[in-house]
């Protein structure tokens, strides 16, 4: 029904999806990005530098972790290999497409950082980044998000951030990021925008998978390194999904299955763009998007701050259409029991958002029909070993101590946790 | 060129400098903007704007975020807008120029969209979040409808894109005052006048500038060097607080005459200017 207004080679397309829906104010700025990255992303000095800093401040590799007790829970029948980016510096992946941004914001000679921010993850990466390179640095949350992931705002705070509350709206992430676009046009002579995710106009849902790709490309050398082989599996939670895209990349052109999983909700709503919206514009490119009839945006739900966001980034839209990765939704209660899952399990407290993804591996290995068409599926063939899964470990879960999965993880541990953590 | 293009040349013919109000469909409330709109007649205006509401308004300021919401709240959507725009069309004989965000008009389908605008008497539309680079679909759609799709250029638009936008540009060209959203800063940068020589250099259309522009010292500054001035956080100000239809024509008549005549003034001292 909806025909967007497409051009044949323009460059940021995937499909009919992305381009670059912004003022006119910011266009030349997003010439200037676009050619300022293009020519980093081959420049050799460029890429030592970020390699540098992923080594020596970021910490990378990340380690590419065996999670027996939860392969374990999951039916014994899989190999469940977790992707630690949550073992990065500032707790996420979100400092990979920082680092690699800020080095940008130099290249252009900007003196100010600006960033929206919905788990705080994204925030407190720029924050640090900004810290680093000596630029100030504005960060757009939501009042509500702000409420919820408290330790993080206290965080951008100590490394010099300015956290300025949203008030309008939803007071999430979506309201941050209008907030922060608004923002940018106006300071666009001195400011650089770091988009947190794969979201927003062309370059930014490009360069942030580029980034991000660091992520996949060392998960397909380290399970190659562990298991001799291939994964069957990679799963990773889809909000914008730039930590998906990040690890999908490694392996798009291998026969590996790949899940995006995006928040299911609650009766309160969902934030499950790919799986139940449609597609049209925000914030600057034409993806799927949780709208009414009458073209206005659907407020999103989601327990994980960082999944709370009626849109996605338009290579995911693309992706869904090929179907070359198959989407599905957890609900917030499917992710809060993965979530006690792995902290008991594992000791390792994950990101809610992370949990999504971990939930459903939880959920597609307790599938036999599904795991059977996988091993039949499989150039080795169905004899070939157990299912090895690859599930990205998107970010650490400290931030959501003080709020709904604190709290159930306090009463699980009380004996009173309901079905999911005394099950678990 | 469209009913718009003709009317702008018209008014540059006739050495006019116009006022084009901007309000927001439903703001205060549906009585009270149909008061606005007869208080722009009032003051004498032949153009408006009118801005369908939308839930994300990522060029807008403050005042327009917050009238697009109560807007919403109240039950504004695209197709009352287009019955508002009708209405003024037909009852006030006004020139009506519709703004809003892409999202909605993808949703309607933008020929969809378009036929539902030539059938409301729309001349031109604005789309704060379509580039030129973008456009084309759209502006194909309305073209074959007689309705202009009104450009908007920026302060940080290089000459490249000033030929860009004068090759596809109609109805008149929207110049933002300044680096910012709507309803910010003092209306006019320091180097309007060098700005406004430098599009006028690239394109012949009539140049209007808009974002910020809202007192008659201002105005009057526009009037001197461009061909016309969109007002519009600074009216939605003025109105924030009156629900009936008098009381917003009232105020609306009184303010706006308040920039036309700021804006005559301007245009006659500088003809004056220029015969001496």
């Amino acid at each position: 029904m909806t025909t967007p207004p497409t051009h044949a080679d323009v460059p940021g397309r995937f499909g009919p999806y992305g381009g670059q829906y912004v003022p006119e104010t910011l266009m030349p700025c997003l010439r200037e990005l676009e050619a300022v990255w293009l020519a980093a992303r081959t420049d050799p000095a460029f890429l030592a530098e970020l390699a540098e800093l992923h080594a020596d401040y970021s910490g990378r590799p990340t380690p590419l972790y065996r999670a027996r007790r939860f392969e374990a829970a999951c039916g014994g029948k899989a190999r469940v290999w977790l992707k630690r980016e949550d073992l990065n510096h500032t707790g996420a992946h979100k400092i990979n497409n920082c680092l690699g941004q800020v080095l940008l914001a130099k290249r252009m000679g900007k003196a100010r950082l600006i960033a929206e921010t919905g788990a705080g993850q994204h925030g407190v990466a720029t924050a640090t980044v900004a810290a680093l390179a000596g630029l100030r640095c504005t960060v757009y949350m939501g009042q509500v998000d702000m409420q919820r992931q408290e330790p993080n705002v206290q965080r951008m705070r100590l490394l010099g951030a300015e956290v300025v509350p949203v008030l309008s709206g939803a007071r999430t992430l979506k309201d941050a990021t209008s907030e922060a676009i608004r923002d940018w046009v106006t300071n666009v002579a001195d400011s650089h925008y770091i988009i947190g995710s794969t979201v927003g106009p062309h370059p930014y849902p490009t360069m942030v998978r580029d980034f991000q790709s660091v992520i996949g490309i060392e998960a397909r050398r380290q399970v190659l390194e562990k298991e001799g082989r291939l994964p069957d599996v990679a799963i990773a939670c889809v909000g914008g999904g730039s930590n998906a895209a990040g690890l999908f990349a490694g392996f798009v052109d291998d026969p590996v299955a790949l899940y995006g999983v995006e928040a299911g909700g609650s009766s309160l709503g969902h934030s499950a763009a790919l799986a139940l919206g449609t597609p049209g514009v925000l914030h600057g490119s034409y993806s799927y998007l949780l709208q009414d009839d009458d073209g206005q945006v659907v407020p999103a739900h989601s327990i994980a701050a960082g999944l709370d966001y009626p849109g996605v980034g338009p290579e995911h839209s693309f992706l869904k259409d090929t179907g070359r990765v198959t989407y599905d939704k957890v609900d917030d209660a499917e992710a809060l029991a993965a979530f006690g899952d792995l902290c008991r399990l594992e000791g390792i407290i994950p990101a809610l958002e992370s949990s999504h993804a971990l939930a459903f591996c939880r959920r597609l290995l307790g599938d036999e029909a599904a795991c059977a068409q996988l091993r039949a599926a499989r150039a080795a063939g169905p004899d070939a070993g157990p299912l090895v899964v690859v599930v990205n470990l998107s970010g650490r879960g400290d931030k959501d101590m003080h709020g709904d999965a604190g709290a159930h993880g306090a009463a699980a541990t009380d004996g009173n946790g309901g079905d999911h953590g005394q099950a678990r | 060129m469209g009913r718009l293009g003709d009317l702008t040349a018209a008014l540059r013919a006739e050495g006019a400098r116009p006022v084009v109000p901007f309000v927001t469909a439903g703001y205060p409330t549906d009585e009270a903007c149909r008061g606005a709109l007869r208080g722009v007649k009032d003051a004498g205006c032949r153009l408006v704007e009118i801005g369908v509401p939308f839930s994300d308004p990522v060029a807008d300021g403050p005042v327009i975020q917050a009238a697009s919401q109560r807007a919403l709240v109240q039950g504004m959507t695209p197709a009352r807008s287009l019955e508002l725009a009708a209405w003024a069309r037909r009852e006030l004989d006004l020139t009506v120029v519709m703004m809003g965000y892409l999202n909605p008009v993808l949703r309607m389908g933008s020929e969809r969209f378009a036929r539902a605008c030539a059938e409301a008497g729309v001349a031109g539309f604005i789309v704060p979040d379509l580039p030129v680079d973008e456009a084309a679909g759209l502006r194909g759609a309305l073209r074959e409808a007689d309705i202009d799709l009104v450009s908007l250029v920026a302060p940080t638009t290089d000459t490249a894109r000033l030929q860009l936008h004068a090759a596809h540009a109609s109805g008149f060209l929207y110049l933002v005052s300044t680096t910012g959203v709507t309803g910010t800063g003092a209306g006019a940068g320091d180097d309007l006048e060098a700005y406004v020589a430098r599009v006028r250099a690239a394109c012949s259309l009539p140049l209007y500038v808009g974002f910020g522009v809202g007192t008659g010292a201002q105005a009057a500054r526009v009037a001197r060097c461009a061909d016309g001035a969109i007002v519009g956080s600074a009216l939605l100000r003025k109105l924030a607080d009156i629900e009936d239809e008098a009381a917003a024509r009232a105020a609306t008549s009184s303010f706006i005459g308040e920039l036309v005549r700021a804006m005559a003034t301007a245009c006659d001292d500088t003809t004056k200017g220029d015969r001496s």
